[in-house]
């Protein structure tokens, strides 16, 4: 390395207070200046952080968006999700590798450009799109991604890529972006106007303990995807002892075909910290921390702006809006490429400087999160939804939707549909009336919840969208009919055998094998029993798993067998009742090398005239 | 003097004193539950899943899930039996495991379970992945096609050496032992005794110069199943021999 690398590094760790807790913030900074954070980095970072080099290599090596190898200046994402592969992703793939004369998984020898796939980059309503650096470009197609890598080769970088911005604040000059919001329908809740300021005073003329219990009182569930009572939640954490708590809001959405989060911090940022802000005040907590995915990197400088406008408004620092011993702030983590990240144990590890494995539980974040503090853990959509309950009242909330269910859900609509986006509805509503909302009229699959969910078929298009139906973190992917269900159920799995984070044994392995036996099954060298096999293993995988991911990872394998077993039936050839081996069984495959040693065909397998043995 | 409360194991009244785990108190009582990353020295991981119970109904691990009363607790059932054979070949499938001239043979802890649970031949395809091997040390080999990633050596080396020889590097199915060093284990500062050589349960870390002291047939586990020990009411300090 340089002699200026090396002082970059030194710069970097100083900037971080050569804090050992940093070193997410450290690695993403030293990858961005250096294109690498290579062993000699990871050595020089051991060094200044007074910590193993082992520990340091351990977090490099488990996020996507580090590389111990350098990589082109002009890094392209294609994302390579379901949705972008049934809008056209291969021919932009095969664009731009032809334009640019590199394989994915490449840099080009000048060290300009790097290309590789990206899984969900949370754009599904606009895909195919891919993320050059960090800026996003969508609804690609051949022509424009030839356009995009010429473009790309002759000025080196991304400056100047973007020509139109979409809508609202996309168009921002902190953000430039030219994604769009897709907002199809607004609701009462969320997408509605709000003044920024207006729930928190609110709180803040309450104590803590009434703030809470309005909340309860609102019936709130997390809208992160596990659904768990926001107030008792809170009650938890104000409960459990130590002086210093926190509070994180997860924007990690890394839920395929989710990306209501991504419209929510572009439209209503204010609103997600104001609910930060009323949960800092109701827990009793002084810290907040914001952790932002890698893949929405684009959207930092606007909210970190925004905390700076609230920080001046007094709505954030000390002794905010006025109220006298309440003091809080909020910090910008962001991540680096890694699903399980969105786990809360495995977001508090990541937060904390380190790989982003689960942890065990208990103790529950609530009691022992962050740094060993009482955590609270929402989901973005959540704490808007807190903000607004604070201003209108807990009894208008708990007058919308169903009566488990309270409020409304934002949901993520993509896939074969007139209008994918971001749509407001109260809970109670039933997927049929969805389908029509959406401009969807010959679905034959729906995956709801993304990848970890289900898909159901038309026999449950009449179920209502709430927790005690069909629960949801709000992604639903549509398939037409004439969508191959069984190969979609396997790019799910490449997407949970990339994803998990293999702390596990029945994650680590049991993905790959379920994969691997749908890629069987898929090539045609599938067996009936192959059926019970997958079964039996996706229960093994979901009951043993440690945490969230490889409890639900199995289910796209589990839930189109269930619903969708002739499609798999179909993929098996029928035996015709007097053949010596199985009917998927290429004998004469098997037997080739055989014969090309022996210098002859098989006198017994291989067929003379015709016939069959 | 400890709280002590009860709760049920297979039907079988257990007493478990406050801040115990499911597995603690099930040792004591002379209750096996099949384990591999779970060590008496160490603290809890959770990783290999093999001590799986049923909570009320719900899965844990029962090396991390603390004991609480009243609670029912499910473990030697045909169900969870399965579950665990199950991970038991998934581990076997993993990596390359070649029993029949492994040093650790008759020692190890995963053989050791396959021999429990009446393993024959897994069910599954094995994967026969490429792993890396390290032989630069003077005083222990370490062969990553034997690793179970238990994270026991990871624990150990920071726990009972008080060093950080080990920690795992890369995710999910390209997860394995890393060493504090750019590559070679002979660059770290890990010792000949250390403690977290001893703790591996297979034949990943192993010391040179002592391959078949204790002849094949005369092992531990050619002797009796793992686990018989704790069943005779007498849980070993440590496990391996
Ligand atoms: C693999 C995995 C990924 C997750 N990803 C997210 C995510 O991106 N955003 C989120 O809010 N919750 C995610 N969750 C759920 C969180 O663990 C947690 O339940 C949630 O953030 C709590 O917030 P809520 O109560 O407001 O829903 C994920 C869970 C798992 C197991
Ligand atoms: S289930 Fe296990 S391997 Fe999978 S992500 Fe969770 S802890 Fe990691």
């Amino acid at each position: 390395m340089s002699a200026q690398g090396a002082a970059h590094i030194k710069a970097i760790c100083k900037a971080a207070g050569n804090d050992p807790a940093r070193l997410m913030d450290i690695a993403i900074a030293v990858q961005k200046q250096l294109g690498a954070v290579s062993d000699t980095a990871i050595d020089l970072i051991a060094t200044h952080l007074k910590i193993p080099r082992v520990d340091v290599d351990s977090l490099v090596t488990f996020y996507a968006f580090f590389s111990k190898t350098p990589k082109g200046r002009v890094i392209i994402r294609l994302c390579n999700d379901v949705v972008d592969q049934m809008n056209g992703a291969a021919e932009v793939a095969a664009a731009l590798e032809t334009e640019l004369g590199i394989r994915f998984g490449e840099t080009s020898p000048d060290g300009a450009i790097s290309l590789e796939y990206a899984p969900c980059i949370g754009l599904s309503d606009q895909a195919p799109a891919a993320l050059i650096n960090d800026v996003p470009v969508t609804h690609l197609d051949s022509g424009k991604a030839r356009h995009l890598a010429q473009l790309l080769k002759r000025e080196g970088t991304q400056a100047r890529l973007v020509k139109t911005f979409g809508d609202g604040n996309n168009a921002h000059d902190l953000i430039r972006s030219m994604v769009v919001n897709n907002i199809r329908e607004t609701g009462p809740v969320i997408l509605a106007p709000y003044t920024s300021g207006s729930g928190l005073k609110k709180a803040l003329a309450l104590s803590p303990a009434e703030v809470i219990r309005d909340i309860k009182t609102s019936r709130l569930r997390g809208r992160g995807g596990a659904g768990f009572p926001t107030g008792m939640k809170w009650d938890f954490t104000r409960q459990a002892g130590g002086d210093q708590r926190f509070i994180i809001c997860n924007a990690d959405e890394g839920e395929p075909g989710t990306f209501k989060d991504r419209v929510l911090m572009t439209e209503c940022p204010d609103l997600i910290f104001e609910g930060m802000t009323i949960a800092g005040y109701a827990v009793g907590a002084a810290e907040g921390i914001f952790y932002l995915r890698a893949e929405y990197a684009y959207l930092e400088k606007f909210l970190t702006a925004i905390l700076t406008q609230r920080r001046k408004a007094g709505q954030l620092g000390q002794t905010i809006c006025g109220k006298a011993g309440f003091h809080f702030d909020i910090r910008l983590q962001m991540g680096a490429g890694a699903y399980v990240c969105g786990e809360e144990t495995a977001l508090i590890s990541s937060c904390e400087g380190r790989r982003g494995d689960p942890k065990n539980r208990p103790p529950f974040p609530a009691q022992k999160g962050y740094k060993g503090c009482p955590t609270s853990v929402n989901n973005a959509e959540t704490l808007c939804c807190v903000a607004r309950i604070l201003e209108c009242g807990p009894g208008w909330f708990a007058a919308m939707g169903t009566k488990g269910s309270a409020g409304t859900k934002l949901l993520s609509i993509s896939g074969d549909c007139a209008r994918p986006g971001v749509y407001e509805v109260p809970f109670g509503v039933k997927v049929s009336d969805l389908l029509k909302k959406v401009g969807a009229d010959h679905t034959a699959a729906i995956q709801v919840g993304g990848p970890s969910g289900r898909m159901i078929g038309p026999k449950e298009f009449n179920r209502i969208i709430c927790y005690d139906d069909l629960s949801t973190g709000g992604s639903f992917i549509l398939f037409n009919k004439g969508r191959n269900v069984v190969d979609i159920a396997r790019q799910f799995m490449d997407f949970f055998v990339e994803e998990s984070c293999g702390y596990c044994t029945p994650c680590r392995v049991g993905n790959v094998l379920l994969r691997n036996k749908l890629v069987e099954i898929l090539a045609g060298h599938g067996a009936l029993e192959d059926l019970a096999y997958l079964e039996e293993l996706g229960r093994t995988t979901k009951l043993a798993s440690r945490c969230g991911l490889g409890q639900t990872s199995p289910n796209p394998v589990l839930s189109t067998l269930e619903n969708f077993r002739p499609a798999y039936e179909a993929l098996f050839k029928k035996s015709r009742g007097h053949e010596p081996v199985l009917a998927n069984f290429d004998l004469q495959a098997a037997l080739s090398q055989g014969s090309i040693l022996a210098g002859r065909a098989s006198s017994i397998f291989t067929p003379v005239n015709g016939s069959q043995p | 003097m400890s709280e002590t409360f009860d709760f049920t194991l297979d039907g079988a009244t257990v007493t478990a004193q406050s801040g115990e785990t499911i597995m603690q108190a099930a040792d004591r009582a002379g209750i096996y539950i099949p384990r591999l990353c779970a060590h008496k020295e160490l603290h809890p991981f959770g990783a290999c899943r093999i001590c799986t119970v049923l909570v009320n109904g719900r899965p844990q691990s029962s090396c991390t899930q603390p004991a609480a009363p009243g609670i029912v607790v499910e473990n030697d059932t045909e169900a969870l039996r399965n579950v665990r054979k199950s991970l038991v070949e998934m581990l076997f499938v993993e990596g390359n495991h070649y029993c029949m001239f492994c040093e650790k043979s008759g020692l190890c802890e995963l053989q050791a379970l396959g021999y429990r649970f009446g393993l024959l031949a897994p069910r599954y395809p094995y994967q026969f992945p490429k792993r890396e091997m390290d032989a630069s040390h003077p005083d222990i080999f370490v062969d990553r096609n034997r690793c179970v990633q238990c994270a026991r050596c990871v624990r150990a080396s920071r726990e009972l050496d008080h060093k950080t020889v080990f920690e795992f590097s890369g995710r999910g199915a390209h997860k394995a032992i890393a060493v504090n060093a750019d590559a070679r284990l002979a660059d770290t500062d890990v010792n000949g005794t250390d403690r977290a050589i001893d703790v591996c349960p297979v034949g990943c870390l192993l010391r040179k110069r002592y391959g078949f002291r204790t002849p094949i047939g005369q092992r531990k586990y050619d002797h009796q199943p793992i686990g018989s020990d704790i069943e005779a009411g007498h849980p070993p300090a440590a496990v391996n021999g």
